[in-house]
């Protein structure tokens, strides 16, 4: 029997990968993606108590969140865009005039 | 365990051979052989149960009995207040279903895509291991999409399958993607099917708030019980539906996907033509020909739609000259056909049609990608001729398949066509829904459009198979017949070209009813709709009689033999091309309305795309203009305020600020270690103070 207990886990293990891919992949693009995990686990969250409590509510906060998440996805698909016009490269560490 | 209970692993077994391909052995490099031993295995076994199950349901439940296998609740989304006030479940199951027309489906869907995994073995031998093992693994996910999408037994699952399709027929005909205008054409196909589901989409929610379900089998019924309380409702269904079988089976005003989507490998253009894909439309119509028998709006607006196609992109197809872009149109002209029938009421000869045309379809396609093959990528037939010498095969199987589409009797599609056309006859004669004139004037461009099509077939069939070959001394080297693997299932769709029709003779006319194999087998799907409908339908069916339905056939059969006799004129012989020639300079005007698809895809240029554009251009202009002019104009403020305050520091207040400067100056050297303009760093920096946080939080709990 898959319980609450179970997609929450899978949320949980869902997100971590996502944290972990957006604080140590370099390439821009795969750092978007792992956002992009993170963007789903918290739906599969919210999918997982709106289906135990017998609540609409939360699905309907998922697909907000989704398309939130495609907003997000073309800013940063465009922000990408902008990186490689002006560095020629998608790797996030070469963004760093900041640092002197 | 019964073979029809497994129904649902008939879709999995491609699947399966898609997501071994497409995840190891496209990662791997694996070697040819055994990508395309898992790809022949996912299809071929696929076709094997298939056929097994549909066998054993025959004989053990009979045709009557709709087999529904539920596998397990999918969509669990409390209830919803529907259109009678009343409260629906939203629980949608994730099932299959087996009756006469998804078994018909199920039937021909897995054969014909079999006998093209088996032809794209020879064809993509070519490619570097990974790319052959893509490209296999898009061919299985197809059939699984397709396969989905006739077995689904409610809409939901039913469009699973349907954007199934789509999205494959994007990877598909982008395959060759480091071409822009592959890539493009690709795009293309995506985003005009998307309108499509637009409308299909709405569909499925309007069915819901009307029926509270979504499984074919409980809402057929609800409405076909009350025929008159749910006639508005099955208007705007069946139009909206019918939207999204326009975007999928390239129906006017969105066919200018189809022409364009040959960018792929010619075996996909034949899996998307025949088997797959386009078909889905009209079988997804036929599905629900209770919603569109309720509404004769609805049934009208298919009609005019599919017959005026049929001849629009008929017209198209006489003067392209890429090989495969006559074929593009022919198909477009054929799915016309077919939504004429579903149109006229001829459900069963709209699916007769489909079967048919996957036969023959499939076969001109190969056959064109036998040639294209032979001319080593040449696509256009006025670089070609004479190649019956070099590929006999091809040209008997090409042949036997163009006197099918041509509509020559015994041929597959003579019987179908022709009964499409003696429908709509009928329903002009019958007066059908109160709308006799329309459908007469239908059937006469049916028939019109029949001549134009054995026209430009024996065009094609003329200009590539006979006479000398224009292609030049170098490329007529390099002619030869197409390897065992291309030609076998040539051969095999070649022979059903002629005989596939056979399963459909109209026994009526011999005073056999049960001739009409196909008939029998498909007439549970048509449920009976009331008493009044059933009465008037009686009525129309004998407002044509035998001497006159006789009459239908010879004067179809002549309509195909005109066709042939005037391309026979123009394209054969010493003096071959210059007639087509001088009547393209005396209609200059005409000729290049055709050649250039009647401007469609121009005029979608200038007007949907252009608008989308500017429509951007619009917002940007106001992004720039009214929200970068309030950030500047706050700046400006920003700076003339600080001139006056630089000045009140100068003269007041100099040492302190010059003490708050040093200040700052000693911290921000400290904090630049921690600004190192690195943004994960900082991820990483938020992340932590979080856990950080979390923890705090925590404890302050004990």
């Amino acid at each position: 029997m898959i319980t609450a207990t179970h997609y929450v886990a899978l949320s949980l293990i869902l997100f971590c990968l996502g944290l972990v891919g957006v604080m140590v992949r370099r390439n821009f693009i795969t750092v978007l993606m792992s956002l992009e995990l993170m963007f789903n686990a918290v739906n599969l969250n919210l999918i997982a108590f709106s289906f135990r409590l017998g609540d609409l509510e939360g699905q309907v906060l998922a697909i907000f969140v989704i398309t939130i998440a495609a907003a997000e996805a073309a800013i940063g698909l465009g922000l990408i865009i902008a990186l490689v016009r002006l560095k020629d490269t998608v790797a996030l560490d070469e963004a760093d005039v900041m640092r002197s | 365990m019964k073979l029809y209970d497994l129904i649902w692993l008939i879709p999995i077994l491609p699947l399966l051979g898609a997501i071994i391909n497409g995840l190891v052995s496209n990662r791997l490099g694996l070697s040819k052989p055994v990508t395309n031993t898992v790809a022949l295995l996912g299809s071929g076994l696929a076709w094997i149960l298939g056929w097994a199950a549909i066998v054993q349901w025959v004989l053990e439940l009979g045709i009557h009995h709709t087999h529904v296998v539920r596998l397990f609740t999918w969509i669990n989304g409390g209830s919803l207040r529907i259109l009678d006030g009343s409260l629906a479940d939203v629980n949608i199951a994730a099932s299959f279903q087996l009756d006469s027309v998804s078994a018909l489906m199920v039937a021909f869907v897995t054969f014909v895509g079999f006998l093209i995994h088996v032809y794209s073995v020879g064809y993509m031998h070519d490619e570097s291991d990974r790319a052959y093992a893509r490209y296999f693994s898009y061919l299985n996910l197809f059939m699984f999409s397709m396969l989905v999408l006739v077995l689904g037994s409610n809409l939901v699952v039913l469009f699973v399958g349907w954007e199934g399709v789509g999205l494959c027929s994007y990877l598909l005909i982008g395959f060759y993607f480091e071409k822009d205008w592959c890539a493009a054409a690709g795009m293309k196909a995506f985003i005009v099917n998307r309108i499509g589901d637009w409308g299909f989409l709405l569909a499925i929610f309007a069915t819901f708030m009307v029926f509270g379900t979504l499984e074919f089998t409980e809402f057929f019924a609800t409405a076909a019980a009350h025929p008159e309380h749910y006639a508005t409702a099955a208007t705007v269904i069946g139009l909206l539906l019918f939207v999204g079988a326009i975007g999928k089976s390239a129906q006017i005003p969105l066919f200018v996907w189809l022409p364009d989507a040959m960018a792929g490998p010619t075996p996909v253009s034949a899996l998307i033509h025949a088997a797959t894909m386009v078909t889905a439309g009209v079988y997804m119509v036929v599905r629900c020909n209770v919603i569109f028998r309720l509404s004769p709006t609805a049934m009208l607006v298919v009609a005019i739609v599919g017959g005026v196609t049929a001849i629009v992109a008929a017209t198209i197809g006489l003067v392209q000259n890429d090989i495969k872009k006559v074929l593009a149109y022919s198909t477009v002209s054929q799915l016309g056909y077919m939504f004429l029938g579903a149109g006229v009421g001829a459900f069963v000869a709209a699916i007769f049609h489909v079967l048919t045309h996957a036969f023959f379809k499939a076969c001109l396609f190969l056959g064109s990608g036998s040639v294209i093959h032979a001319c080593s990528g040449e696509q256009d037939i006025r670089k070609m001729g004479g190649l019956k010498r070099y590929m006999p095969t091809t040209y008997w199987t090409f042949l036997a398949a163009t006197l099918a589409i041509s509509g020559i009797p015994i041929f597959a599609g003579f019987f179908s066509k022709d009964e499409i056309l003696a429908k709509a006859f009928e329903a002009g004669a019958g007066g059908l829904n109160g709308f006799g004139s329309t459908y007469y004037l239908l059937w006469f461009l049916g028939l019109a459009g029949a001549v134009l099509t054995a026209f430009y077939m024996f065009r094609l069939v003329f200009a590539t198979f006979h006479g000398e070959f224009r292609g030049g001394e170098e490329a007529e080297h390099h002619l030869h017949e197409s390897p065992r693997t291309m030609t076998m299932p040539l051969v095999v769709l070649g022979v059903l070209s002629i005989f596939g029709g056979l399963v459909g003779i109209p026994g009526h006319l011999f005073g056999h009813p049960e001739w009409n194999l196909i008939e029998g087998f498909l007439e549970p799907v048509m449920l009976p709709i009331g008493h009044a409908a059933e009465e008037a339908a009686h009525v129309s069916h004998h407002a044509v009689s035998l001497g006159l339905e006789w009459g239908l056939v010879f004067l179809s059969v002549a309509a195909a033999g005109l066709g042939i006799w005037v391309a026979n004129r123009f394209y054969m012989g010493a003096t071959a091309f210059a007639r087509p020639q001088r009547l393209a300079e005396r209609f200059s005007l005409v000729y290049k309305l055709l050649l250039n698809k009647y401007w469609v895809d121009e005029i979608y240029g200038a007007t949907v795309i252009a608008g989308t554009l500017k429509l951007s251009r619009l917002l940007w202009e106001g992004d720039a203009r009214v929200v970068d002019g309030a950030v500047n104009g706050t700046a400006l403020a920003t700076v003339g305020s600080s001139f006056i305050s630089g000045i009140f520091d100068l003269r007041v207040v100099d040492g302190l600020v010059n003490l708050v400067g040093t200040s700052y100056d000693q911290a921000s050297r400290q904090f630049r270690r921690l600004q190192v303009g690195f943004t994960q760093g900082y991820a990483m920096v938020m992340v932590f103070g979080a856990a950080v946080l979390l923890g705090i939080f925590y404890l302050a709990k004990f």
